[in-house]
């Protein structure tokens, strides 16, 4: 399998699991053992779009029970005995191997994946974001030989990135160090707020710099944010910001 | 910079953000606030060094290896610890 793998470097780490659950995209080669139309082959393909039921397959690296998967799209790109070109939009843990496989029994001749290609990732695809490892240990060359950062710096993106599809809430100055001690973000401390935010949705808290702060779970809707004036907005989950980045505003109480 | 130019150019990094994401809801002003120059940065302005502990490669993944390997090559030829990718991507 070939395409888009996003890696996180150092403390971004804690961030890549947020992509592993969002909806990837492939482009797969399947292999038919007989003929069959081309009309019948859409007809069946159709069948595997929505909700289908999978066995993860015997090499696999979770518990072989029966899982419900959505398939939101499968596209026939091209097709030429005995090979199709598709285009599958999936849910995360869907087996595209054990698909093509499940295809090929309806259509009755059987089927296999010759080859796959992952074209997306959460927000991750094949932009000019992509780097190839080729480019990247060039880029690495040329930082540390011919003292250029320009191609290492463009191959870097900003961790931010990485929950760039999530609906975000931006903080101000004062509520970024309390929040970076694991506070939860209370709505005074709020400047900007998607709208949409529902109540227990992951969301993402920013600095005004475009900085990560954290990542929460929203305790309130964007218009309970709106309305209110106190309260907790969002409960902090995972920390990204260092300790000491941004001032404090907050005082410990006195203990004497 | 002045605080009114670091907050814009922020705010703008995030809405770059939400169009890469895909995200296409409106960013609400509960409170107008400006951010101080002071203290943190823009993420656009990271080195690289600073880049290798808050960074992400969107890695075009070739065939023969597995991602596992991918990861320890990546962590070896930029010379860091810490490392993850975001979902496997295993042998055919």
């Amino acid at each position: 399998m070939s395409g888009i793998l996003p890696v996180a470097l150092g403390s971004a780490t804690k961030l890549i699991g947020l992509i592993m659950l969002s909806t990837k995209e492939y482009i797969a080669v399947a292999q038919l053992h007989e003929p069959v139309e081309e009309a019948r082959l859409r007809e069946v393909i159709k069948e595997f779009i929505g909700k289908i039921y999978q066995r993860p397959p015997l090499r696999s690296s979770v518990k072989r029970a029966l899982r419900v998967k959505t398939v939101y799209e499968i596209e026939l790109l091209e097709y030429e005995f005995p090979y199709a070109l598709l285009r599958i939009k999936c849910e995360h843990g869907t087996y595209v191997r054990k698909l093509i496989h499940d295809i090929g029994l309806i259509l009755g001749v059987g089927a296999h994946m010759r080859e796959l290609r992952r074209i997306r990732t959460g927000p991750f695809k094949e932009d000019s974001t992509l780097v190839t490892m080729h480019e990247l240990s060039e880029a690495v060359y040329l930082y540390k030989n011919e003292n250029d950062d320009s191609a290492l710096r463009k191959s870097i993106l900003p961790a931010e990135y990485i929950v760039s599809h999530m609906r975000k809430v931006v903080v101000v100055d004062g509520a970024v160090s309390a929040i970076s001690h694991g506070a939860d973000l209370a709505i005074p401390g709020i400047s900007m707020i998607h709208e949409n935010i529902r109540r227990g949705e992951r969301v993402a808290i920013f600095s005004l710099k475009g900085e990560i702060v954290a990542v929460g779970r929203a305790l309130m809707s964007t218009e309970e944010v709106l309305e209110r004036r106190k309260g907790i907005a969002v409960k902090t989950r995972r920390v990204i910001i260092k300790r000491g980045t941004y001032p404090r505003s907050w005082r410990r109480k006195q203990s004497k | 910079m002045s605080k009114e130019d670091i907050t814009r150019e922020g705010i703008e990094f995030i809405r770059r953000l939400d169009e890469y994401g895909e995200v296409r809801d409106k960013l609400i002003v509960v409170k107008e606030a400006l951010t101080d120059p002071a203290y943190g940065k823009l993420p656009t302005q990271r080195s690289v060094d600073e880049l290798l502990d808050l960074g992400v490669v969107n890695l075009d993944k070739p065939p023969g290896p597995t991602s596992h390997e991918v990861v320890a090559w990546l962590k070896n030829i930029l010379g860091i610890e810490k490392a993850g990718h975001g979902g496997t991507l295993e042998r055919p």
